[in-house]
């Protein structure tokens, strides 16, 4: 399933994006200025209500938080490691 | 490679250059006759007391002690040394009672309580940040909470939770300059703000609170720069052996654990290594991190730079007006 359609929605309408044309699925959320630090708070909580996912401390990385594709491969993942599977969005 | 010693200064030449742009500043450009600044018990405002003292002479300076509730026992204490070191005349303003009656301090527990619902008298909080030096771990702050018994808890707030809480304590540094600026109409004064170079670069402050003032003296100087003006200047040894605190909640803070990345020493020589485009490995022996870590450190900076650049900006208007 492709979740970066939900997250970019997300993304569009809670964030200011100038030019969403522009926002690719590897643009950096928080050196473009999109998202600071309690942004990522706001996409935290968007991706554990939508996706069923907990997201723990040692996770709130760059590498997974830190573009659309990022975190749609970081919550597929979470989501194919969750025993029961997580809930669909 | 970067050494301490890029931070050295020549502190009396710096404290005369300060006091002239004081003078030029409050009576000159502000046409104002003297200077009110709030004095924590820290050595910003401590150095601040003194080269205003210096500059206008110590009865043309009002230093305030603002205490509330979850003021530290020892800033008061700490003040008075500063001001009676350099004969400035004070005023204690408590500020509990307005703060009180305002909500800050009920709007504070509400917010605390969606995360742990037993919290209330007796309890005390802390916000703080995971260290970036340790991981690339993004700067998600966590509340800490210590029951009565002595007990500590700590969890990640929900968005709406954690600025809630801020909203609420950014009742403090507003109060406190709203109390600075009457005294400042009432004497024909200007406010001092007390920000180092850290502080106002990193936007560690609160918009029209500790933020606002009518001259920022010591904005410029790295607060290793501060601590040597400090000594110069002959701020009492107490206060300059005092660790920076945000004394603003009620569990005891350093600075680093809930803005900065690193002690101000090392963090003064990052902040002076970013501004000077110096690759991350020059940086690195003078402040015992490894070059992974400094780059860090950088992107930490960038990202408290792209928060504060709103804590700076004048309020917008859509055409120029006036002047």
């Amino acid at each position: 399933m492709n979740l970066e359609p939900s997250i970019r929605a997300f993304v569009e309408k809670n964030f200011y994006v100038a030019d969403t044309a522009a926002l690719g699925a590897e643009t950096s959320l928080l050196d473009s200025g999109i998202i600071d630090s309690t942004g990522v708070l706001e996409v935290i909580a968007f991706l554990e209500e939508t996706f069923g996912i907990e997201v723990a401390d040692d996770e709130m990385l760059p590498e997974n938080l830190d573009t659309i594709g990022r975190i749609a491969r970081y919550v597929a993942k979470k989501r194919a490691q969750a025993p029961d599977g997580a809930k669909p969005c | 490679m970067l050494t301490r010693a890029a931070l050295a200064i020549d502190a009396e030449a710096v404290s005369q250059r300060i006091c002239e742009h004081l003078r030029a500043t409050v009576l000159g450009t502000l046409r104002r006759r003297g200077l009110v600044l709030g004095v924590s018990g820290g050595v910003d405002s401590a150095v601040c007391t003194a080269l205003a003292a210096r500059a206008l002479g110590p009865d043309k300076v009002l230093a305030l002690f603002m205490p509330e509730r979850d003021s530290s026992d020892a800033a008061l204490r700490l003040g008075r040394l500063v001001t009676d070191r350099f004969g400035v005349p004070t005023l204690v303003e408590t500020l509990g009672p307005a703060l009180e009656a305002i909500g800050c301090y009920a709007r504070q527990v509400e917010a605390i309580r969606t995360v742990f619902p037993a919290y209330g008298d007796g309890w005390k909080c802390k916000v703080t940040l995971p260290s970036v030096v340790d991981s690339d771990r993004l700067s998600i702050s966590r509340l800490v909470v210590q029951s009565p018994s002595g007990e500590t808890h700590s969890s990640r707030m929900p968005a709406a939770a954690y600025l809630a809480l801020v909203a609420a304590t950014n009742y403090k540094q507003r109060l406190r300059k709203t109390t600075e600026y009457y005294h400042a109409d009432r004497l024909g004064y200007a406010v001092v703000g007390t920000p180092n170079r850290l502080e106002y670069d990193q936007g560690f402050f609160v918009k029209q609170g500790d933020g606002a003032a009518d001259v920022k003296p010591i904005a410029h100087l790295y607060k290793t720069q501060v601590y040597a003006l400090a000594e110069h200047l002959g701020v009492p040894d107490e206060v300059r052996a005092q660790a920076p605190t945000t004394d603003t909640y009620s569990l005891p803070q350093t600075q680093e654990e809930f803005y900065f990345a690193l002690p101000f020493d090392r963090m003064d020589l990052c902040l002076y290594g970013k501004d000077h485009a110096l690759p991350a490995a020059e940086v690195a022996g003078a402040v015992g991190l490894s070059p992974e870590q400094v780059e860090r450190v950088y992107r930490d900076i960038d990202a408290k730079r792209r928060v504060a650049a709103s804590l700076h900006a004048a309020p917008a208007v859509l055409e120029p007006v006036g002047r």
